[in-house]
């Protein structure tokens, strides 16, 4: 005997066996995104006044990788209709889009995570703090862009207005503004870390969301992937379990959008 | 399959772009949003979440087909549903609810200073 | 007849002509062989738990002592943790003690292996995969392949948890429960196999969550509507619920955790945590976050431990009583409202974290409630014993020694569900006494049963009745003078987790301290442990039987040896690839047993009367 329902509908569930194992799965990813979420408002609610900033992240990219992913969302949704349209031309331009933006995606954010790392914070021997973007080491200094200094005990969402401020006068001035950079000796400096996700609870979170939710990202990718290139054969010879198959990568991927929907404003705006 | 004939799924498609300029208009007015004053954050808060639960249905209910699927899963959904919000609920409320006359790290001195204060004769 | 047979072997077969060993025994998608796996594994998991807690009890009853041959052992593997101890007089190396150091990941190996890799994957996994697909008369299990990558998964989770052992520094000390900032400050690299260990097992775990379910509501055989499920499927169904929807927030803990120790970051650590000196670290974490993680499992995860050996229990007792079962439908609605219940009532386990008094009398009242399904299934598997002819045979003894075990386990809860009276009784052996009578001689023998129960059907041959009776009621006396005492130790004050048994806590030591522990309760200590390898040597004749049987057991007379209604009995024995020789269509209930004017005293689910 085989196991039934793997392309048919149970009569009385009307359901084959892969949706209800996927929305199954879905359930318990709603689950973990949710016990994350908890910990996120548990964090930002017990954080000590003036210990959770806000506008910490340029919005331009997280509003960019928003777009992509719904676009990458539509045409996952149109792949699947253009399968039950009979259109596997179709099916593979739209399912192709899908992969390049998944990919735009995993860039634009890796692009993201280099800015955070490369944004020194700088805790000098005079009591005095240094906020500004690496451009230059050598043994004996550092040079630090768009510097920004106040004294160390400053608390994290007064820093990330600083620093907003800076960046901005720094556009407004125009591309020259080599001139602002400041140089640090070694010597005068008493700790110096990154913006990794050590350097508060938000940056914690925040690298932990993205990353799990990057992760999420890349594993659909890869599943859609293999469904629009080798996958495909299976169109030939089983097409309604591939349309499933599709369907069911698909809301996979639907699931992966809905995340970053909240993902975006409680990291990026609020 | 019912529900999939070429005619539903040309509607369909219909209601795809749809969902997709939403989604792209949702984003922006998100982004518009924040940079007004509701008058707290707390009010900012809330007009993000409700815009993006609104996006986030969209995509649930046309994307994902929840508009019109099986009892089982609607059923599983619920359930989950009601014990996410069940541990995002007690959780929050665990950690607001502290016992009387205990130290809470954020009015330290307050509280501790008073037995120890001599000059309030 | 030999070539008639060897034909009928292909064709059950299914093309899957000879797969070969690997195929067979590793790589099997064959739910059958999986559960196997599952059960041996886990079985030998079991053992290490049990080994680990012996020598904890040498140290808990002889403090200081070196361990018997067992010591120079330890010292190999685990070097300087097993402390040398050097004779008073001659100064000459007499032997190897256990360190308080070593005490502790002992501790928390015992309470991880025995939860998370033994008790759960032979509850859930080996008989929910072995049983299940057969008893609602499925092919095989709905993701065959996802079967198998699930198992190779707790394999692999296992395997790591095992090699913490062989690190240096040892494993995880933090107690099962891995709270952090203690965890995290804990300088051993255990703590970080410990959280890869258990990311991979919850992934494994969920998979197989996803797949129990997706079987039950898809798979069940023509007829096999869900109120003729068999209530051993019913309870797997629950536990499936449980592990699907409360394990990924651990999960999350885990993640988190791990962030902490490798990332620094500081979700857990509080700002201005210090650890002999200020941590430097950016704080601004929550330590009760990880309780509430770790819970929003923990007590779900108590469910899934005792769920499936109710199934189990049920399924003997409706067997040998020749009765149906008393109450099925009550039986099935407690279990479902147990698992929705067992949701909210996490943070009984956090009554001493500094809760508020509203909070606390929410989650007291959520556990009073659940606490009435329990009753009411416990009352109705009493009850279905009322007038049956009962066949007192090894997995019925087992079966009916589960009901007052857990009924004692079950009550000694309730004083730790209301917040005044656990705050006295929290962290004590009292605790350890209360949850073991529930795990141990309860679910345990619940699982014993089940192998003795389903063991004619894996193999073709019963095992040793006689050997098994010797199993039961050595079993059965060890495991109470065992932990029956433990009650007493902790209503005295004895607290858990204290590898000198809390000799530093007596009135000898602290002839002035209020509350000391009085001498007769330490002495108790030594009782225990005598009972506890007591009860360890009772289990050989069943470790022997079990294997010995395979080939030297008595053969069964029949495919239904027990002569049960349910479907896993219809099958040829063993079960081959696919299970069921026909097409399944079920007709009755699951338990028609002693039907008034059928033929013979039970009635197969898919027979017509
Ligand atoms: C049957 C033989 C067993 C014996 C004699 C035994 C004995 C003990 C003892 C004495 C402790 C307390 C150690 C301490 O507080 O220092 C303990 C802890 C524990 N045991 Fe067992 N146990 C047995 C089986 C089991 C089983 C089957 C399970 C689970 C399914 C289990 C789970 C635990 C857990 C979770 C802890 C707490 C560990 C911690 O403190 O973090 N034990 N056991
Ligand atoms: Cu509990």
């Amino acid at each position: 005997m085989e196991v039934p329902y793997t392309d048919t509908n149970r009569p009385d569930t009307g359901l084959y066996n892969a949706k209800v194992g996927i929305w199954l799965f879905l359930a318990s990813e709603v689950m973990l995104f949710g016990a994350l979420f908890s910990a996120y408002i548990l964090l930002r609610v017990g954080a000590m006044p003036g210990h959770w900033p806000t506008g910490l992240l340029d919005v331009g990219p997280g509003f960019v990788n928003t777009l992509v992913l719904i676009l990458s969302s539509v045409t996952v949704v149109m792949a699947w209709a253009s399968l039950k349209l009979n259109d596997f031309k179709k099916f593979k331009f739209y399912q192709g889009i899908t992969v390049i933006c998944a990919l735009l995606f995993v860039v634009i954010k890796s692009f993201e995570y280099k800015s955070k790392f490369t944004h020194h914070d700088v805790i000098l021997k005079d009591g005095m703090r240094v906020d500004g973007h690496l451009v230059e080491e050598t043994d004996e200094f550092i040079v630090l862009s768009h510097p920004v200094s106040y004294p160390a005990e400053k608390g994290i969402r007064e820093r990330a207005v600083a620093i907003k401020e800076a960046e901005h006068h720094a556009h407004e001035a125009g591309g020259d503004h080599h001139h602002e950079d400041r140089k640090i000796m070694l010597d005068d400096i008493e700790k110096r870390t990154t913006w990794g996700p050590w350097a508060n609870t938000y940056l914690a979170i925040y690298f932990t969301l993205t990353g799990l939710h990057a992760l999420h990202v890349i594993a659909g990718a890869l599943v859609i992937a293999y469904f629009w290139g080798p996958g495909s054969k299976m169109w030939k010879t089983h097409p309604e379990q591939f349309a499933n198959r599709i369907e069911v990568s698909g809301l996979f991927w639907h699931f992966v959008d809905l995340v970053w929907i909240f993902l975006f404003p409680i990291l990026y705006l609020l | 399959m019912s529900g999939h004939s070429p005619e539903e799924i040309k509607k369909s498609i219909r209601s795809y772009m749809m969902v997709f300029g939403v989604l792209i208009v949702g984003t922006i007015v998100t982004v518009l949003a924040s940079f007004v004053d509701f008058g707290s954050s707390t009010a900012n808060i809330i007009v993000a979440l409700i815009i993006a639960t609104f996006k986030a249905s969209c995509v649930a209910l046309i994307f994902m087909h929840l508009n019109a699927e099986k009892k089982t899963i609607y059923m599983t959904l619920g359930f989950t549903w009601f014990f996410f919000l069940g541990l995002m609920v007690l959780t929050i409320w665990a950690s607001e609810d502290k016992p009387n006359y205990t130290v809470a790290p954020n009015d330290t001195p307050a509280v501790m200073a008073a037995p120890s204060e001599p000059a309030a004769h | 007849m030999e070539s008639t047979d060897s034909h009928v072997h292909h064709e059950d077969g299914h093309g899957h002509h000879d797969p070969g060993f690997w195929r067979k025994y590793v790589f099997s998608t064959d739910h059958k062989m999986i559960g196997i796996q599952y059960g041996l594994t886990s079985l030998l998991f079991m053992l290490l738990g049990f080994f680990l807690i012996a020598l904890m009890r040498w140290s808990i009853a002889y403090p200081g002592q070196p361990v018997p041959v067992v010591g120079y052992l330890l010292h190999a593997i685990m070097g300087d943790m097993a402390s040398p101890v050097l004779d008073p007089q001659t100064r000459e190396l007499i032997g190897y003690a256990i360190s308080n150091d070593l005490y502790n990941s002992f501790g928390a190996m015992h309470g991880t292996i025995m939860v998370f890799l033994a008790v759960v994957p032979l509850a859930f996994a080996a008989f929910g995969n072995y049983v299940v697909p057969l008893q609602i008369g499925a092919p095989d299990m709905a993701f065959p392949r996802l079967n198998m990558a699930s198992y190779h998964l707790f394999l692999l989770g296992g395997l790591i948890m095992f090699a913490s052992f062989f690190i240096p520094g040892g494993p995880a000390q933090a107690g099962w429960t891995s709270y952090s900032p203690l965890a995290t400050s804990i300088p051993t690299d255990g703590q970080f196999y410990w959280l890869v260990a258990m990311v991979v097992i919850i992934t494994s775990s969920l998979l197989g969550a996803v797949n129990f379910i997706a079987t039950i509501i898809q798979l069940r055989a023509p007829g096999m509507t869900w109120m003729r499920m068999p209530f051993f499927c019913w309870a797997q169904f629950v536990t499936a619920f449980l592990l699907l929807l409360a394990f990924p927030p651990l999960e999350v803990g885990a993640l988190l955790q791990l962030m902490d120790n490798v990332a620094g970051t500081s979700f857990y650590l509080p700002t201005g945590l210090a650890i002999s000196t200020l941590s430097d670290v950016s704080g601004g974490g929550s330590p009760l976050l990880y309780q509430h993680l770790f819970w929003f499992l923990g007590h779900p995860e108590v469910y899934v431990l005792i769920l499936p050996a109710m199934g189990v229990v049920s399924e003997i007792i409706a067997n040998n009583t020749r009765k149906p079962l008393w109450g099925y439908k009550s039986l099935v609605y407690s279990v479902l409202v147990l698992g929705f219940l067992s949701f909210i009532v996490w943070a009984h386990h956090m009554y001493l974290t500094g809760m508020g008094t509203k909070i606390s009398t929410f989650f007291q009242t959520t556990t009073m409630i659940i606490s009435i399904p329990s009753v009411i299934i416990l009352t109705c598997l009493f009850i279905s014993l009322w007038g049956g002819r009962i066949r007192f045979n090894t997995p019925m003894l087992f079966a009916l020694a589960f009901l007052p075990m857990f009924g004692i386990g079950g009550l000694t809860g309730l004083p730790l569900g209301f917040n005044y009276s656990d705050i006295l009784l929290h962290d004590t052996y009292y605790v350890i006494g209360h949850f073991h009578y529930v795990v141990a001689p309860g679910t345990i023998f619940a699982l014993i049963a089940g192998i003795y129960f389903w063991y004619p059907k894996m193999t073709g041959r019963y095992m040793s009745e006689f050997w098994g009776r010797v199993h039961f009621w050595c079993s059965f006396v060890f495991m109470n003078l065992t932990f029956q005492p433990m009650f007493a130790q902790g209503m005295a004050g004895m607290l858990r987790r204290m590898a000198d048994g809390g000799v530093g806590y007596s009135i000898a030591n602290n002839p002035d301290a209020i509350g000391g522990l009085a001498d007769r309760y330490l002495q108790l200590n030594v009782n225990i442990t005598l009972a506890a390898y007591a009860l360890g040597i009772s289990q050989i004749p069943f470790i022997i039987n079990l294997f010995y049987s395979i080939k030297n057991g008595k053969k069964v007379e029949s495919d239904n040896p027990w002569e049960s209604t349910t479907l896993d009995w219809q099958t040829p024995t063993p079960p081959p690839h696919g299970n069921f020789v026909g097409p399944i269509k079920v007709v009755n209930g699951p338990y028609e047993y002693s039907v008034p004017g059928a033929k013979a005293d039970y009635i197969p689910q898919n027979q017509k009367a």
